[in-house]
């Protein structure tokens, strides 16, 4: 069911894209027509060969078979280099940058300017923050690119694709770090870009903004094309159903998997945290978790609420404020003592702070745990291999096997992985930093539902998320944190949106030390 | 400025402090230890350690080593002496060529058969000093005196030594390159993170293969150099001169990971090394104790490591830090 646009005009025809790693699948028959000047989403779940299909036309990964012809000529490029020169502009999913050179360098790179041979460095300071300010986004360039968060991360990486003046500009998950007030920048730059005639290929797991921006869409399962249609054309619940290979009837129309809860359930205080403080960005934070309750953070990027979570568990050092963890006070030094006291920390920058690449799914599944897996140093494996397949099953990683490296696993399965680790060790508090990043919606409904028995089974959890539908349907309170301070405290099902986003934006007073 | 800022200064050049107070101690306990000559032979005498750790500091910044320098020098030392009676030209040529050899080797091994650079150069360092010796029969080679060929490791250059001055160069040179070209940075990129540089459409291989080359050219010099100054190609020198031009990258600030680093702190780590050696040798002179060349090795390896951490110390690091001043 491809509906196929008007050859002659098409900017990218790839077909019958085949592409096996060590044999494995990965792309099978994968294709996709984008017309000049269109922005064009591609979607499918996780694993489902997105990324791979992109690597593929740029050069990255050889491909086995198929075609590709771009602006009517056969396109055969060895590096992302030739792509790049051939008028394809790419970010690829998790901010491929050097983080310990500066952003200058990381947005000029490739397109140096040179003043008799030599670079000019004032001149590409300049350029780097023209193209920054497109995004009103004004810090020091020279700075290296690690210093900043993953927001202004990836900012950076879309400044760098669009100033080359390409043809097509490739976006792998571009708005998964960003908040709306990115995003809706993020969107006018696409629309300009489409204005001037280039086209933009689109990956993104949320489908509203797909709505918003794209004219056409294709849809990936299991490394083919299952479906092409205008956007206009297909409605939400069809396009998750092609997503996920199921009836239309079957897919419900729920925002997220978290159901009504039995708040019967809940509790006693687990953890209290009183006046927390610790530089600009935690002022004052105020926050209890119960067992068995999923309290939340809402906040706008930058509102502190990643900051606070650092402090709880350690990775940061506290300034000021009292903690309490089963009412024994408690003041973490480091990450170990959190984690002796039963806390997990799933951070939401999995590159740089959870997976080891290199390593195998198994290994990274119980890399925390084998101190408890072990008997006198010596691993018992059969207990590693029975947990690492629970929980293969239970979070549904789609993997070759147990044995197969994290590295090789796409975005949204690592992001699984790094889960499961921290799920693998029982912690009786669990910390959350937007899990459901970069997961698609099948598997973020299994994540759901896990973090709700979870929670049923008496884990106090603190979960943060940039997704207020998660939030307001998920938590059942939610701490509004705006510039580093608690604004207010709501109950979760009970409270409206309008409520939270107002205590987002511009909360008022902080919230007495709650009871 | 604000102190971070200082602080990545002085962290950054950390090693000149410690290069100035070391030359301060010997000037006020040593006679003449600041006299013309022996700043002279000091100079002369490591401007082929620098050579070396200059092509060891780029392929360092691009997260690589090589690991052949020393035998690669040696072979060098050894082709140039065999060529020298053919005129200055002819040695330099035969040197250098045996540097570029076994830098191209290095530099396929690593970017074509994509193995791990340490097992490359450890792979080339072992046939390049095999090469070394059965070039030079197993003994020295002498040089030729008649055609000049001695002129480019004794002769001078007004009042400097000719090797010094094409150390000066090269580092000027090299220098130039890192923080005004789109090599330089390229470099520096591929040390940051390979695969990020190649998805950001960056050249990587093209440009680890030109580091390789060139690290293989400049210690092949450093043999053109090494052979002209003692008279002889010396197929059992080098041995470890590898480990000294590591030295001498990391006190200089590079980062050993790759991605950070400075050509000109590299120079001051070479002649940091050179003088704690001098240094050691005018305690000799003046007989109050005697070191042996084991003590002297032992006093060496902890000033290096008392300099690191200070380094450490300051930058607010562990283990090592980056320049972070980023370019210019
Ligand atoms: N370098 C590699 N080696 C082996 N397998 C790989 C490699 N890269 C990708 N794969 C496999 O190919 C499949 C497709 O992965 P891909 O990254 O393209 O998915 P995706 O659609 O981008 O998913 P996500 O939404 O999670 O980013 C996955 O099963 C993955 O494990
Ligand atoms: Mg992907």
């Amino acid at each position: 069911m491809i509906t196929q646009p008007d050859q002659a005009a098409l900017l990218l025809d790839m077909r019958d894209i085949q592409k096996r790693f060590a044999g494995i699948p990965a792309l099978a028959g994968a294709s996709l027509q984008v017309l000049p000047g269109e922005v064009h989403a591609l979607i499918g779940q996780n694993g489902g060969g997105k990324s791979t299909l992109i690597k593929v036309l740029t050069g990255y990964h050889r491909r086995d078979g198929g075609q590709v012809l771009f602006e009517q000529r056969p396109f055969e490029v060895g590096s992302p280099h030739e792509a790049q020169v051939s008028g394809i502009s790419t970010i690829y999913q998790e901010i491929n940058l050097v983080p310990l050179r500066s952003v200058t360098e990381n947005i000029c790179l490739g397109r140096e300017k040179r003043r008799r041979g030599l670079l000019d460095w004032s001149a590409m300071h300049a350029e780097a923050e023209r193209l920054l300010s497109r995004f009103s986004i004004r810090i020091d360039v020279r700075r290296p690119l690690g210093d900043f968060n993953t927001a202004t991360q990836q900012m950076v990486a879309i400044a760098r694709a669009i100033g080359f003046s390409a043809r097509l500009v490739i976006m792998d998950e571009p708005t998964s770090s960003l908040d709306e007030r990115e995003v809706s920048v993020l969107f006018s730059v696409v629309r300009q870009l489409k204005a001037e005639g280039v086209s933009v290929l689109f990956v993104s797991h949320k489908l509203d903004e797909l709505y918003e921006v794209c004219d056409r869409v294709t849809i990936m399962r299991d490394g083919h094309t299952v479906r092409s249609a205008a956007m206009s054309d297909i409605g939400k619940l069809e396009l998750v159903a092609a997503m996920l290979g199921r009836d239309v009837a079957v897919v419900d129309g729920h925002a997220t998997a978290f159901g009504a809860r039995d708040r019967s359930r809940i509790g006693d205080v687990l953890f209290t945290a009183q006046g927390l403080s610790a530089g600009q960005s935690v002022r004052n934070v105020t926050f209890d978790v119960r067992r068995g309750e999923i309290a939340s953070f809402a906040g706008l990027l930058g509102a502190g609420r990643t900051e606070t979570a650092r402090l709880v568990f350690g990775a940061d050092r506290l300034k000021a404020g009292e903690m309490t963890m089963e009412r024994a006070s408690y003041h973490p030094e480091r990450a170990a003592d959190a984690i002796a006291a039963g806390m997990g920390f799933c951070t939401e920058d999995r590159k740089a702070e959870g997976i080891v690449p290199e390593m195998t799914v198994a290994e990274n599944i119980t890399l925390a745990l084998l101190p408890k897996i072990s008997r006198n140093g010596i691993l018992n494996e059969d207990r590693q291999r029975e947990i690492v397949a629970r929980f293969i099953r239970d979070l549904g990683i789609k993997c070759s096997g147990p044995n197969q490296k994290v590295r090789e696993l796409s975005g949204g399965n690592q992001q699984k992985v790094l889960l499961a680790r921290w799920l693998a060790m029982n912690p009786k508090l669990l910390i959350l930093d937007e899990p459901t990043r970069g997961i698609d919606v099948g598997a973020k409904g299994e994540i759901q539902r896990l973090i709700l028995k979870l929670a049923d089974d008496g884990l106090g959890v603190l979960m943060i998320s940039s997704e207020i539908e998660e939030v307001m349907e998920g938590a059942d309170r939610i701490f509004v944190l705006r510039e580093g301070v608690s604004v207010a405290e709501l109950e979760g099902q009970a409270a409206n949106v309008e409520d939270v986003l107002a205590a987002m934006a511009h909360g008022g007073s902080p919230v007495e030390a709650a009871a | 400025m604000n102190s971070a800022r200082l602080i990545g200064i002085v962290g950054t050049y950390g090693v000149v402090v410690a290069l100035a107070a070391l030359v301060l101690f010997g000037f006020l306990r040593y006679e003449r230890f600041l006299g013309f000559f022996n700043v002279m032979s000091v100079l002369r005498y490591n401007s082929m350690f620098a050579l070396v750790a200059l092509g060891m500091c780029f392929v360092i910044m691009t997260g690589g080593i090589d690991l052949s320098v020393g035998s690669v020098a040696a072979l060098g030392s050894v082709a140039s002496a065999l060529a020298s009676p053919h005129g200055i030209a002819a040695g330099v040529a035969a040197g250098v060529g045996a540097g570029l050899a076994a830098g191209l080797i290095n530099a396929l091994l690593v970017t074509r058969a994509n193995l791990m650079p340490f097992i490359a150069t450890l792979a080339t360092m072992l046939a390049a000093s095999g090469s070394a010796l059965l070039l030079a029969g197993n003994q020295s080679v002498s040089v030729s005196y008649d055609s000049g060929f001695t002129a480019i490791g004794q002769g001078n250059f007004w009042i400097f030594p000719i090797p010094a001055v094409i150390a000066l160069v090269a580092y000027v040179v090299g220098s130039v390159v890192l923080n005004y070209t789109s090599t330089g940075r390229t470099v520096l990129a591929i040390g940051g993170g390979e695969d990020a540089s190649r998805l950001m459409g960056l050249r990587t291989d093209r440009i680890k293969f030109l580091v390789y080359v060139a690290s293989g050219c400049l210690a092949g010099l450093a043999g053109v150099v090494l052979a002209s100054q003692f008279g002889a190609g010396q197929p059992i020198e080098g041995v470890g001169w590898e480990l000294s031009a590591i030295a001498a990258v990391v006190v200089g600030g590079t980062l050993l990971t790759g991605g950070s680093g400075s050509v000109m702190t590299t120079l001051a780590g070479v002649l940091l090394l050179g003088i704690l050696f001098n240094i050691l040798n005018f305690e000799n002179g003046l007989g109050w104790i005697s070191l042996s060349a084991y003590w002297q090795s032992v006093i060496r390896g902890l000033f290096l490591l008392v300099v690191v951490l200070l380094q450490a110390r300051l930058t607010g690091r562990r283990g090592s830090w980056p320049a972070t001043t980023s370019g210019p």
